[in-house]
Order: structure tokens, then sequence, then C-alpha cells
């Protein structure tokens, strides 16, 4: 880089590396009631997931005769942040739904579950930036534990640029930072076998170029996550 | 202990991960042909036999399968039969026809009613239905008035009954209960008093903690005994 | 939901003395705590009982006193039965069953002095600090109202104030002082819940026990230190079927015993949590 495109951002808040992921804990089977259940911590940030299905759908008139439905649900804890959420469903965590839906549905075989529907609860323990994120990660093992026919699995991770440096897995410190060009969080989730992209959002202020290096950067965190992933389902028992 | 220790020379296998390649293996259950691999296309135990690869599911809700023995709980009647929840991904119909004698629409609730236990076979697997019957030539089908239910993961259930048997024999002579085990891991359980249905219980549930277990029949042998109490 | 037929069975039990998981019908099953499980929280626990898993939050804020209690600080309590924990939790408005047991947890604490709200007052008639005590059930295998009343008490006794910025009168949220919130430590409240079946009371029900129950009584005790026995600070039967006097009179000595045997199990967890703290603390410095 030039003088003029020198980033501020030089060295980040907790000391990692630009490209390093924080500490990640992964475990199936904590819901004894649910289908299939997993717990995702990503550093400060810990999700929970469980499935309940395949089960009929009811009422019969929404059923799809051609292949089952996916049921997204994701929610915070009150307690969950520093300043307390309401309980209950808020615009966010609907939409969250829905793109967390857009995420998991290409890699699930609803089309061997017709008429059926297959329900997946997220709920965040605790939340340190990148939570929609480890819902989906905590969520593909979830699907993965319960059964589900699954093409493969789904990774995510949210990429950030701070100032003109890109970083892998930011926590709500970075997200907070204002200097330069400020923060660009970019949560993604990616399929690390067909190699495609099937959760993208972006806010901040970014380059096209700079955008291309997120998604890389992306790609290889993801593709990180996805062998802790694989370990927790193959270590399960 | 790494996972080949765990499952002896099987291990599990995750949704996309290839298990073969080339056209040594042929693709058996819950794999798919992508190119020149196998991959699995659910999580499960590997399982190579004859030429098939294979994956044997280890958790998930029961998937019917014909000539099934089930036990399913009555939910709904209709004038053609009985709506019945086995457990699986869809429903199941016990159509009046299936039953044994001849019976009339009005004689149905008095017979198998709402919330009732019956032991069944599968007749048929459709596409997004399950079609059950009574009329085999077997016994210890019909409506379950006696004894205690208990639920199992569906997946343990070869492991409770053991090679040939085997296993639940055991638990059946320990215990002096009669147990009938359904595949979709609701299981029969009738003793001569409630102690004995509470101790065949907790003994099958010892088993499925620890179906990974080596050398399990001998610590299944080993709870028993120290479990026995003051039963006969 | 339970089966006809197990229900039977778990009343045939209870009549012999003993349960489907061979417990006796006083036992409880065995109970594991771990504090601190989030960090955003100004205290937080969760509580497992058996199967059941119950997480305890405490969030602190800062709002307007009630007018008829214009120096006091408030709380609310709140119970989400997550769909995550069981295929019989629905979304939606509060079911009764959560909004019954977040009001039967509540009426405990508030009855037992536990909490000193007059310390929780910051200027009278216009700001008061606000206590939220959420509880989130994570696994349902039954006795949800125990378990929540036992996440709920630790969870405060564990809690810290968050900072408070005098000069524009906001709350820090995020920065955490070492304070603890004000508690009359000796009037702890624990909750005990005792159920019938047939002629038998029984506590700590699995699902399929708590289901299969006609009526239950919950008491919240507590054995402050100027009292020479135990106090009952709240009561709520619940059920369709009636109670005798005898039932109620047996439940009350039972719950007392029981509540007993919980104190211990409390003061130890919370001496655990005391020595984890001194020892974070001492990693810390070094």
């Amino acid at each position: 880089m030039t003088k003029e495109e020198k980033s501020l951002y030089t060295k980040r808040f907790d000391g990692r590396k630009f490209e390093e992921l924080r500490e990640i804990s992964a475990k199936v089977g904590v819901v004894p009631n649910a289908d299939g259940s997993a717990i995702f911590a990503q550093g400060d940030t810990i999700a929970i997931a469980s499935v309940f299905g395949p089960k009929i759908f009811h009422p019969k008139n929404q059923q799809n005769p051609e292949k089952g439905v996916l049921r997204v649900h994701y929610g915070m804890l009150s307690f969950s942040v520093t300043e307390r959420v309401k309980p209950g469903i808020s615009r966010r965590s609907q939409e969250i739904n829905q793109v967390t839906e857009w995420a998991l549905t290409p890699v699930v075989m609803l089309e061997e579950l017709p008429g059926t529907v297959v329900d997946v609860h997220i709920n965040i323990l605790q939340a340190n930036a990148g939570t929609r994120c480890a819902g989906i990660n905590a969520a593909a093992l979830a699907l993965a534990h319960a059964g589900i026919p699954m093409r493969e699995m789904v990774s995510a991770v949210a990429i950030g640029k701070m100032d003109k440096t890109i970083v892998s897995d930011v926590t709500k410190e970075e997200e907070d930072y204002e200097d330069g060009e400020g923060a660009t969080d970019i949560p993604m989730a990616y399929l690390p076998n067909s190699e495609k992209v099937t959760l993208l959002q972006l806010d901040g202020k970014i380059q096209p170029e700079k955008f291309k290096e997120a998604l890389l950067a992306g790609k290889e965190a993801c593709k990180k996550i996805a062998e802790i992933q694989k370990k927790a389902l193959k270590e399960s028992e | 202990m790494t996972d080949k220790e765990k499952h002896g020379k099987k291990e599990l296998v995750i949704p996309g991960e290839i298990i073969a390649s080339g056209d040594d293996f042929l693709p058996g259950d819950w794999t798919q042909k992508q190119g020149k691999d196998i991959i699995a296309i659910r999580y499960g135990v590997l399982e190579k036999q004859d030429r098939i690869v294979k994956i044997v599911p280890i958790s998930g809700v029961y998937i019917p399968r014909r000539g099934n023995f089930v036990i399913g709980e009555i939910k709904d009647l209709t004038n053609a039969g009985w709506v019945v929840e086995i457990g699986a991904p869809y429903q199941a119909f016990l159509p009046l026809r299936e039953c044994l004698g001849f019976i009339e629409e009005s004689e149905m609730e008095g017979i198998y009613g709402i919330g009732d236990l019956i032991a069944v076979k599968i007749l048929n697997v459709k596409r997004t239905s399950i079609d059950l019957t009574m009329k085999l030539r077997e016994k210890g089908f019909g409506k379950i008035r006696e004894g205690a239910i208990l639920k199992i993961n569906p997946h343990r259930v070869p492991r409770v009954i053991g090679k040939e048997g085997s296993m639940i024999s055991i638990i059946k002579e320990a215990t002096g209960c009669n147990i009938t085990v359904g595949q979709n891991g609701l299981i029969w359980i009738q003793g001569p008093s409630v102690e004995n249905q509470i101790y065949a219980e907790n003994a099958i549930n010892f088993i499925v903690a620890n179906t990974i277990t080596e050398g399990l029949t001998e610590k299944v042998e080993k709870w028993l005994k120290e479990n026995k109490g003051d039963k006969k | 939901m339970v089966y006809k037929l197990t229900r039977k069975n778990i009343l045939e039990a209870m009549n012999k003395g003993t349960r489907l998981d061979l417990r006796g019908p006083l036992d409880q099953r065995p109970i594991e705590v771990r504090f601190g499980v989030s960090k955003n929280a100004e205290g937080s626990v969760i509580v497992k009982c058996g199967k059941t898993e119950v997480a305890c939050g405490i969030k602190m804020g800062v709002s307007t006193p009630y007018t008829d209690h214009e120096a006091e600080g408030t709380m609310m309590t709140a119970m989400e039965l997550l769909p995550l924990a069981s295929a019989n939790f629905e979304y939606g408005q509060p079911s009764i069953e959560s909004v019954e047991i977040a009001r039967v947890i509540d009426r405990g604490i508030r009855e037992s002095g536990f909490i000193d709200f007059k310390k929780l007052c910051i200027k009278e008639g216009e700001k008061v600090w606000s206590v939220y005590i959420d509880l989130a059930t994570l696994n349902d295998d039954g006795n949800l109202i125990d378990v929540g009343a036992l996440a709920a008490v630790l969870a405060l006794m564990t809690a810290r104030f968050p900072e408070y910025d005098e000069k524009t009168e906001t709350v820090k949220f995020g920065e955490f002082t070492d304070k603890k919130l004000p508690l009359n430590e000796d009037k702890l409240p624990l909750t005990v819940t005792m159920f019938k079946i047939g002629n038998n009371i029984f506590v700590d029900p699995t699902r399929e026990e708590e289901d299969s129950a006609e009526a239950r009584l919950t008491m919240e005790i507590s054995k402050p230190e100027s009292q020479k026995t135990e106090m009952i600070n709240a009561m709520q039967k619940g059920g369709e079927a009636p109670l005798a006097v005898e039932e109620i009179e047996k439940m009350v000595d039972e719950a007392t015993k029981i509540f007993k045997k919980l104190k211990t199990l409390v003061d130890e967890e919370l001496e655990k949590a005391r020595k984890g703290d001194k020892k974070s603390k001492k990693d810390k410095k070094e």
C-alpha cells in the first residue's frame, strides 16, 4: 500500500491476526428433547440451535406436496446483550429468520421430505457480534445432528473492514470502530464443497475491489469453520 | 478415543463428505453419486458391505419401512379407519379392512379410541403416507392394555434387540418381563409387577446410554445384577 | 403430553413408593449449577435439574418509580418457554403457563424481603433501579417453577451493578462494577412445589410425571436469621384436583424438609462461586 492507502487499523483490539478467527467451540446434542441440536460459541458470541422434524405440516392446505418446508426462528435472549432486549419478535429478528432460511435451504434436501416441515430454532445466549453467523453455524450442526438429508454443510462468518483493513470474525468493539472509513460489517455464509455463497449482507463503506478481498477472506474463514463443525459431529458420542 | 476406536472399524460421516471414489462401490442408503465420487447426504455411521456403501443413521426421527413392527398412538378416527402417530415424518393410517374381523363404523371407538396404544405392522410406505395392518400371523398385535411403554431413539433399536435377539433375551430373563420392541423406538414391557417393569425400562435405558461401548453385554449383565434389589 | 398407559404406571409406581427413574417420591434429581454463562448480563446462571435446564439473566436498568412506592426500586420477572426446549412450546403471546411461572417466582422473591428495594432508589420520586429477572428454558423435563426460581436467586446473588453516570443520569451498559445487589442474603427464598397423583405426593417431577399429576402446591420458603423457624412467603395451588387439608399439611412439612436440603446445596454452590471469583481476580492481577 502507498502512504495514502495505509490503513489506520494496524492492530486488532484483541491482538488477533487479521485473518484469525476467535476461539470456537461446538457441541451437538445439547437439547435432549430436540431431534437435533447444537451449541456454537465463536469468541463471546454463543448460539444454541435445536431442530424438530421432519414432521407432518399442519394445516394441510399449506403443505407443499412437492417438497418440505424449512422454518427458521431466530431470537436473542433478553440478557444476551448489554442493553436488555424485550423478549419476543422484532423486525430485526424477522429479517434474520428470512436470511437464515435462505442460507440453509440450498443444502437441505427438502425434495426428499414432501408435505413435511422442519423447524429450526436459534437462540443467542450471549452476543458479541456475528450473532446471525453463529446462529447459522449452530443451525447447520443441529440439522445434520437431526439426520435431515443435506447435500453438504454451511458455514458462516462476519468479515469486517476496519478503515482500510479486512479482518475476519469481527467483535462488537470492531463493529463500533469509527476512525477513518469506519467499520464495514459483512456477514456471509458459504458452502465449502460447492463453493457457493448463501448469505451475504453488508453495511458500511467499501470499494468494489476491497469487497472482493473481503469475499476471499470470508471463503477462507468459512473453510476453517467447516472443519470445526465436522469435528463436532464426528466426535459427538 | 478416536472415531475408529469408538465404532470399531466404523466412522461417523457428515453431509457432503466424500466416502468413496471411482467404480469400486455403488451408492446405497443416504448416499449420492457426484461425478466420480460418492458423497454422504446424511449424518451417520459409514458402512461398506459387498460393494455397496451406505450410511446407517444414529439420530433423527424414525424412518418407516415396509414390514416394520411398530407401536403407535391413535390420534383420530375417520369413517375408513384410524389415524396413528408412530413418530415418523408422515401420518400413518390403519384402515378398517386391515383389522381382524369385521368392524362396524359405530364399533370403532370402542375398539381403539383416541389415546390408545396399538401394536401394528407397516403394510406400505407411500410418498407422503404410511399404511398399517394388523392382519399378520404373528401374535402380539392389537391394543396395548397392560404394561408399560418406553420411548427410545429408534436408531438404537438394533442394539437393544442384539444379534438374533440376544441382548433383549438377557433383559427378559433377568427382569421376568415380556418385552416387545417396536422398530419406531416404542417398547412395550409387560411384567409381573410395576417394579419389574421399571427394572426392565432402566436396563434398556442403560443399553441406550452405552450403545457404543465395547463389551456391552457384560456391562449389561453387571448392571442387571447390581440393580436387582429384591425383585423376583 | 403423556400416554394414558404411562400415567397409569406412574400412579402405580407412586402407590408402591417408587418412580420410573427409581427415585423415591421425595427425592430430587441431581442439580448442576454454572455461573456467569452470559457475560453481558449483570448476573447469569444456568441450572440443570436432571434433564431440565433453565437459564437466568439479570439485567438492570433505570426508570421512574411507581407512584405508591416512590423510594423503592422495581423488579420484573419473565419466563420464556422457548420453542427450542420442547415441541410443546409455541411462539406468540406468552402462554398462561409462562405467565403463571413468572408471577409465582416473582411473588416469592418479592414477599421474602430478599431484595432491599429501598437501596435501589437513586432519587426519590424520580429515578430508581429496575431489576429484570429473565428466565429462559433450554430443555424442558418438568419442574420449571422450582428450577426457574432457583436460577433466579442464584443469578441475583452473583449479580453486580452496571456503571452509572451520575451527571448524565444514565447507565453505562456493558461496564460492570464490583458492587453486589442490595440483598438481605439470609432471607434467600427457595421454591419447592409438591405434586399430587392419587393419594401420593411427590417432588421434582419429570415432564411425564408433571403431566400426570392432578394438582400441585408451590411454596416459597425462606429462613431469615431473625426467625426460629422457616417462613412461607408465597404459595400457589395449581391444577384441577382439590386438595384435602391433611394433604396440604403434609405438603408443607415435606417442602420444609426439602427446603433445608436445597439451602445446603445453594450455600455450597455460592461458596464455589465465591472461590472461583477470588481465583479469577487473583489470576487477573498476576
